[in-house]
Parts: structure tokens; sequence; C-alpha cells
């Protein structure tokens, strides 16, 4: 009971000295709830922008563990399509892997109003959206359906649906492929502008309705295609190893395989350092600025304060109390000073101005706000708080009562 | 009657950076009981305010011995002084030192929240209780700056009072205040230390402050003399003390 008053009388000293210097504890604090509120923002939006780069690395080159495979023959003679896609689709089957892909880029033409163009195309399988977060603007991603549609479907870029007159997708355009099969394609989603540089219109095909009508269109595939797939992390390796394998046996003699992980989790330093190392250096001298700020107002304060906590002393407050009051002052003020430095930067970080910020990537996962994030602003704040308030803490300690209170 | 303080050949040096230690006060014998009425007077720089922080225990002598409530206090440690003095002595100065921004009820709760039991939780209470005993009843909420001379003392006294100290040890209590309202100080003082029994000892340069205790003494270069009651600073130098029984008596 003893020592449950102990701290409440120290913790009520406290809030009281608070309210009453609370015009200098606001000065004060607001460089601390400011710089707060700067590193919690840089360590949030350090967070988002980091989820907006790994979701751009992973439309391109996958998740991780994306491991692709090149197949073929040593002598580069050509080698069956079907015998590999069937010993890729045993693999896949053997290993249980839920997400492969067949991936490869061709051309089709497309009639549109204005003319008869050619379209670059990549041929994938249905896995393929979820393995490269592919985004849609309207429609859907590919359907088990999708495969059975003698129409095939077509997921086009926004630059293709503009050339089409942005029609809903779903009205079901379509449009005509031609060649010397001419086929009609159906639109079925719509994938947004990648930026001002996409200028071209390009189509997503699923792999088994391209292997139909290519040959009507083009004379052979421009490259053979590549295979990925998605796996855990910590079983990329020897999935790896077991899959090139399987596939070199399929092909038989002369074959070859070669397997690569391809997504971002491959690189063998985290591609992300630089980008933390920034965030994390920011936000340090921010913080001990902002430290800095309050540790200069805080030993002036106390030196005003001699008479005061001689005063005290004679009414029995002990060297320890003093300390204790002194700093908890401190570490009071500090620790609401970073609870509303941290309500600001979650307002801050979640409001439109962050989008704008990460140059208009709108992101599939967007984080909410990294709880990481407000805890190293509340516990910076408070550490910054005890730490600045540990020197005028001692200052007040070494107070005589006798000249504190002739002073 | 008990025993609340007890000096024997105190004494107090300090070391000067540019010269030869400075004796301050030197054989100093005191005997105060529980009850006493005190006073000592002085010239500036005789010590008094020195020989005070001594028996106030914010202090201690560099020679001879000095007991309260039985303990030698050169021997305590300082945080157990510390609660000691919070706990059984309360402080009256002459410039009030009341604490600026807070209400005279805030100020008198301040001693109350270095009382760790029932004091603590019932702060607000016995402060009220305390103010309204001084005449402050209406008064709990003013600031100290909005408070006459003789208030601010009342304030003082109330908070000097307000954990029931044993030992009241008053600097130059009137020092501040015009002669009808410092005589009424005096007489709350007085009146609420007799209320529990505690001992009050009045340093002053006020002859007729000096008179209303029953026990007088005169700092004379650091020593401590028996005085005359009535006799101011400078007068001649007493050998019988007024008033007090030779249980209570002083030893000099």
């Amino acid at each position: 009971m003893r020592a449950v008053t102990g701290a409440v009388s120290t913790v009520v000293e406290a809030l009281e000295e608070l309210r009453i210097h609370r015009g200098r504890v606001l000065l004060s604090l607001i460089g601390v709830a400011i710089a707060v509120c700067a590193l919690t923002t840089v360590v949030g939006a350090g967070a988002i922008a980091e989820q907006a780069n790994r979701e751009v690395s992973e439309r391109q080159s996958g998740r991780p563990a994306t491991i692709q495979f090149n197949v073929g023959s040593e002598g580069g003679e050509a080698v069956d399509a079907a015998t590999i896609d069937a010993a890729w689709a045993s693999v896949l089957e053997r290993y249980d892997i839920a997400f492969g892909s067949r991936n490869s880029y061709g051309s089709l033409t497309v009639q549109f109003a204005g003319g008869a163009a050619a379209v670059q195309v990549q041929a994938v399988d249905q896995t393929y959206g979820e393995m490269h977060r592919v985004r849609l603007i309207d429609g859907e991603w590919f359907g088990p359906r999708d495969a059975d549609r003698l129409a095939p479907a077509l997921i086009v870029n926004e630059v293709f649906w503009d050339r089409l007159g942005r029609p809903p997708v779903w009205t079901h355009p379509t449009v005509a492929l031609l060649g010397e099969a001419p086929a009609t394609g159906v639109i079925t989603g719509v994938t947004p502008s990648q930026g001002e540089w996409d200028t071209e219109p390009t189509a997503f095909v699923l792999n088994d309705a391209y292997a139909a009508i290519a040959p009507a269109t083009v004379p052979g595939m421009q490259q053979p295609p590549t295979y990925e797939m998605w796996v855990p992390d910590e079983l990329a390796d020897p999935l790896t190893e077991v899959v090139k394998r399987d596939l070199v046996a399929a092909i038989g003699e002369g074959g070859y395989a070669e397997g690569w992980r391809n997504d971002y989790g491959a690189w063998s330093e985290d591609p992300f350092l630089i980008l933390k190392l920034l965030v994390v250096g920011v936000a340090v001298v921010i913080l001990l600025l902002g430290a800095l700020g309050l540790l200069n107002i805080a030993l002036v304060t106390v030196r005003a304060r001699i008479r005061e906590i001689g005063i005290r002393r004679s009414f029995g407050a002990t060297r320890s109390r003093v300390f204790f009051s002194v700093l908890m002052e401190s570490v009071v003020g500090t620790f609401v000073a970073g609870v509303v430095g941290v309500a600001v930067s979650i307002a801050l970080v979640q409001s439109p101005l962050m989008t704008l910020l990460l140059g208009g990537v709108e992101l599939d996962d967007t984080p909410g706000f990294p709880i990481e994030a407000a805890v190293i602003g509340i516990v910076s704040a408070t550490a910054v708080g005890a730490l600045a308030g540990l020197l005028p803490a001692l200052a007040a300690v070494r107070v005589r009562v006798i000249d504190a209170i002739r002073f | 009657m008990t025993v609340l303080l007890e000096a024997t050949g105190v004494g107090r040096t300090v070391e000067l950076p540019d010269g030869p230690p400075l004796t301050i006060l030197s054989g100093v014998d005191l005997t105060v009981h529980e009850g006493d009425r005190l006073s000592i007077v002085g010239r500036s720089g005789s010590g008094k305010s020195t020989l005070l922080n001594l028996l106030g225990l914010m202090d201690s002598p560099t020679a001879g011995e000095l007991r309260f409530l039985g303990h030698d206090t050169r021997a305590l440690r300082g945080s157990t002084r510390d609660r000691l003095r919070g706990r059984e002595i309360g402080f009256v100065f002459q410039q009030f030192n009341l604490l600026p921004g807070r209400t005279a009820l805030e100020n008198v709760q301040t001693p109350l929240l270095y009382s760790n039991g029932r004091e603590f939780w019932r702060r607000e209470q016995i402060a009220r209780e305390i103010l309204d005993l001084v005449g402050l009843g209406d008064r709990l909420h003013t600031r100290p700056e909005r408070l006459s001379g003789g208030e601010q003392q009342r304030v003082a006294i109330a908070r000097a009072l307000v954990r029931r100290p044993r030992l009241i040890l008053a600097d130059e209590p009137t020092g501040a205040l015009d002669l009808e309202t410092g005589g009424s100080v005096m007489g709350l003082i007085e009146e609420v230390a007799g209320q529990t029994d505690a001992a009050l000892v009045t340093i002053t340069h006020d002859p007729a402050i000096a008179s209303r205790s029953t026990r007088h003494f005169r700092l004379e270069s650091g020593r401590l003399v028996p005085s005359d009651a009535g006799v101011g600073v400078g007068g001649p130098v007493g050998v019988d003390v007024g008033g007090v029984g030779t249980d209570a008596g002083v030893s000099v």
C-alpha cells in the first residue's frame, strides 16, 4: 500500500506540475509531438512505400518465391511443346504445386475501328493473375470456364480498351482477330495503364486459347514459353532441383532445364535496405532534434524552479522523490505528446496525400497503419522524455535545500 | 515532557574557497521539549538561519551532537532525515515561500503529497480543514498573488501545520508584515501549535514577537546565550530564562 501511495503521489505531483506549467510544457512538447509525428509518419509511410515497391516488383517478376524454368534441348533442336506441357502439368500435380503458369509472348492482329493493328499478347495460365498480382479496372481475371470458350477471352490493357471506346466489360465487347483463321475475342477484363510510357495495346490470353489461334495469325511462336511456379520460400531450392530433374527426364536425352528464382526475395540483400536505412536515419535525426529542444527547455526550467524544489525538500520530499518527480514530468509529458504525434501521423498516412506521394501507385493489399510505427513513436517519445528528463532530474537532486530556499 | 530536540556542543563551519574555514556556530547547547515556546534573536549574520536549518534537519552540524526524537541526526540516512523532517517539522518562512501558480488549497496540500498513509488520500479534506482553521475557508481557490501579505502568511502557516508537526520553526514569520497583522499571525501560530502541543521556535528581530515566547535566546557571534524576555537585538545577555521550568530548561 505504501509503495502504491508513493507511486500514485509521484504521478499526481507530475501531473500537477504539468498543469501548473502547461504553457511551457505545451511549447516544449509541441516540438516532441512534431518529431514523433514525423518519425511515425516516416516509418508508416516507409512501410507503405515498401509495400508499393514490393507490389510493383511482384507484378513484374512474381511473388516470393517464384521460380522460372527454361526448357529445351542442348543441341537447339525444337522440343515438342506438348511434351513439355505434359511434363509441366505432371510436375505441378506430383508436387502439389497450386500455382504454376506457362508464360509466352506473341502477337495477334486485331481489327480496331481505325484499322488492323498488331497487338502484343502474353499467353498465360489462369493462376498467373494471382501469382503476379494482376490488377483490373474492369471485369475479372480468367476463370476456369474461360478455358472452354470458343471465342478466346482477352484481358486487354487500357490503351486497347480506349481504342474500342471503353465499352463496359459486362456488355461482353468483342474484337475481330484477323489472320488465316479469323476468330472473335471476348474482352473479359481490363488492366490499368502502367504509366505514360504505356502507349501500345497489349492483351493477356490463356495459353490453350492462344495455341489454337496463334498459328492462324502468326507463323509459330516468337520464343519458347517459360514455366513459372509460386511456392513457399523454404521449398524453393529443393523444388527447383527436383522439377529440373523431372523436366529433363521428360524431354529425354539431350534435354536441359534451367530454373532460377525471379522474385525480389531471391536477391541476396534486402532490396529495401537502402530505403529502410534512409527512413531510420531521417527519423533518428528528427527525434534527436526534438530531444535536444526538450532537454534545453527542461534544463532552463529546473534552474527556474530551484526555489520550489527547495521548498518541497523542506516539506519532506526526499532526493529520490524529487528525482522521479522531475523525471516523471518529462516522461508523462512526452508520452502524451507521443500519443498526439502518432494520432496526427495516422491521419496523415491514411489521407489521400499518401497516394499522391506514392506517385499514384494503387496498392492491392493496402497495409493498415503499421502498428510498429505507432509503438516506435510512443516508445521513442517516452524514451526521449526519460533521457531529456534525466539531466534536469539530476540537477534537481543536487539542489541544496538551504541555498534553494534563499535562491 | 518529551524531549524533541537536543543539541550538545553543536557547531557549523563552512569551507571558504579563498580563506580559512568560517565558523558560523559553535558550542550550541539547546533542549526543546513538546509545547515549548522559544525565541531566538540576533543581528544579521549572527547565524540565526544556519541554526534554524540545523534544527530543521536541513543541514548537518560539523561539530557536536544533534538528536531529534532520540535519533542522532548525523547518523540518519538522507532519505530518513527527509521523511522525519516532513513528518515532524513545519517551517514558516519570512517570505512565505508559497508555490506560485497554485491555489491556497493546492499549496496546503503539497506537504501531504509526501505522506504515504491516509493523509495522502485525504489530502484535500485535511487541507480544507486547516485552511478553515486559519480563517481562509473562503479563499481556498485563490492564488497567492491575489492574497494580501497576512493572508499569504496564513496559507504558509496552514501549510506548515497541515501534517501536525511536533516542532514548528518560524524564520522571521512577521518580517514581511505590518505590526498589527504580524501580531495576529503570531497569535494564530501559537494557537494552532497549542492545539497539538507542538514546540514553536521563532527566529526574529522583533522584540515584541520575541517577548511572546516563554524561553528567550540570543545569538551572539555564533554562540547561543539565554536572554531576558523583551530584550532585542544587541541587548544585554540575560541570565534568567523566564517561565521555563527546570525540566524544560536550557543548558547554556
